[in-house]
């Protein structure tokens, strides 16, 4: 193979720092000493980490996005592990039209997905409720754990679980013992991106969540709206840094592109 | 033992299934059924069904300028995403496994950061106290500061940086099945890269780029947070007009009409388009 030509390089360092400025950018504003959005290079402080801590409503939100994103990770894999070993496993009537159904909210976008919630939420008496945001964050987070589910499932040599049973396993015996473990990666990894996408997720919980269920996006979200202060720049640093992590991890066990394009 | 085999397919997908019907499938119905009735200002919703919501959004110019930017911001990010993300997901095939490590992080790990800090990033670039009117002052090429938040060419530039990845994702899967051998004989029959890249590269990777496109093209026209918080309450798109229309003004009829004429419009261009593919395109997919 020959080498990049030097103009895809520099190109590919541009293209690295415009996508990598306004994330800086924040980091950087964070460390501001002044009571408005700076650069921190005449004198650096810790202020608004500070000013961060005792900003409890925002301190509840992150709490708040934390147990919903949790829950709904939880309850999406509860859901997508039976239904993707079914897809990856079995040929019946209505497959392709069901595994159409449960990948839809992918193609709805969100702001219709959160008006429709609204109204539908009102009408049976739960919006604003807790319920109703989890439900809401389960639905949209449920295609990308199915995508890696049957992924994983359908890279399994069936083979071995009917050699589990022609020696006698139970049904129950061959997912817990055999089928589980071997497509537990693909389960962890749509864990990890539904609760990613759950906790992001912001324009379709701006309709569904209420004064009281605010999550952290919204929050921040209608801070913006009113004034751009340097407090947005250390709860988003904070933010980047918890998401930094779990890419780290995301990248080592399964790979970015992988993941984020739904095989394992 | 058979007739409870061919159940199982059926018992193991109806949890998500149902939960699907309940929280997506009936919504959107009642979504569509809401926009056919009216809003009557004081009451809320009337009794009478109605296409008034959709004559509105079709005689209204104020609802045409509104479609009309959605729509070009759309098709301009969209070209703006192919014309830097396909060279870049290029140069990542190519490069060595340590630099494309972290330049996969750099990449595509903006995905999944929030939007909501991706754009205030943005807003700190981009304002007339912002970062790049600092430097540009500084270096004395301009004297005003230039007006670049709450501009259209300011939600653009954001919007190529929010969608980007899912066009260098697109094309650079489909790069990696390609052979490195047809590139390899090319270049030893006395191809130059140009000619290797004009050639053998871009028009195999052609369903990446569409596909790529159809997904940035979707997710700019319904896209708010970004067009929210860059283009400020003037510069209106179909999402945060149906935001104002929910929150502000209480028409739900209106914003559900909006919404259903969004969806329709996104999903005309992407069947449109998957129509063209498969004419045009029909060796490349065999």
């Amino acid at each position: 193979m020959t080498k990049l030509p030097k103009p895809l390089l520099v190109f590919h360092w541009l293209f690295a720092i415009f996508m990598l400025a306004p994330l800086a950018m924040v980091v950087l504003v964070s460390f501001t000493s002044k009571g408005y959005i700076a650069m921190p290079f005449d004198g650096a402080s810790l202020r608004w980490y500070r000013a961060m801590l005792e900003a409890s409503d925002f301190i509840d939100a992150f709490w708040r996005s934390l147990g919903l994103a949790a829950a709904a990770a939880t309850l999406a894999t509860l859901m997508a592990v039976p239904a993707g070993m079914a897809i990856a496993w079995h040929r019946f009537a209505g497959r392709d039209t069901i595994l159409a159904l449960l990948l839809s909210p992918l193609m709805v976008p969100h702001v219709v997905l959160g008006i429709a919630l609204l109204r539908f939420l009102t009408q049976i008496g739960g919006s604003g409720s807790y319920w109703g945001l989890t439900a809401a964050h389960t639905v949209i987070v449920l295609p990308y754990v199915l995508r890696l589910v049957v992924a994983a499932a359908t890279g399994f040599d069936r083979s071995i679980a009917q050699a589990a049973q022609s020696l006698g396993a139970s049904g129950w015996t061959v997912f817990r013992r055999i089928e589980l473990p071997l497509i537990v990666p693909g389960v962890a990894g749509g864990w990890l991106i539904a609760f990613i996408n759950s906790f992001d997720e912001l324009t379709m919980s701006i309709f569904v969540a209420s004064a009281g269920t605010q999550t952290l996006p919204v929050k921040m979200y209608n801070h913006i709206a009113n004034t751009i202060d340097p407090l947005l720049a250390s709860v988003s640093t904070v933010m980047i840094v918890l998401t930094l992590v779990l890419m780290i991890v995301l990248d080592r066990f399964y790979g970015l592109d992988r993941i984020l394009s739904g095989k394992t | 033992m058979n007739a409870h085999r061919n159940r199982l397919p059926y018992w193991l997908t109806a949890p998500g299934m149902l939960v699907t019907l309940a929280f997506v499938a009936l919504p959107l119905v009642l979504l569509f059924s809401l926009s056919l009735y009216p809003f009557v200002s004081g009451v809320g919703i009337g009794e009478q069904m109605t296409f008034a919501n959709y004559t509105e959004i079709f005689s209204d110019d104020y609802f045409h300028a509104i479609f009309a930017r959605t729509f070009g911001m759309a098709i301009l990010v969209t070209l703006l995403c192919i014309v830097i993300g396909v060279p870049e997901a290029y140069v990542l095939t190519r490069l060595s496994e340590r630099w494309r490590a972290v330049s996969v992080v750099i990449v595509l790990g903006p995905l999944l950061i929030s939007v909501v800090i991706r754009t205030l990033g943005w807003a700190v670039l981009l304002g007339n106290e912002g970062v790049i009117n600092n430097l540009l002052m500084a270096s004395g090429l301009v004297s005003e500061p230039v007006k670049i938040m709450f501009t259209f060419t300011g939600v653009v530039i954001a919007m190529v940086h929010v969608l980007v990845p899912f066009m260098v994702l697109a094309v650079w899967t489909s790069l990696q099945k390609l052979d490195p051998a047809t590139e390899q004989a090319a270049q030893s029959l006395g191809a130059s890269l140009p000619t290797v890249l004009r050639r053998i590269v871009f028009p195999q990777v052609i369903p990446g780029v569409l596909s790529g496109g159809l997904i940035v093209f979707a997710l700019a026209a319904s896209a708010f947070a970004t067009p929210a918080i860059i283009g400020g309450r003037r510069l209106k798109v179909v999402p945060t007009t149906i935001y104002d229309e929910f929150l502000g003004n209480l028409n739900w009829p209106l914003g559900a009409a909006l919404a259903v004429v969004l969806v329709l419009i996104v999903l005309a261009v992407s069947m449109g388009v998957n129509r063209l593919v498969e004419r045009r395109w029909k060796q490349v997919f065999q």
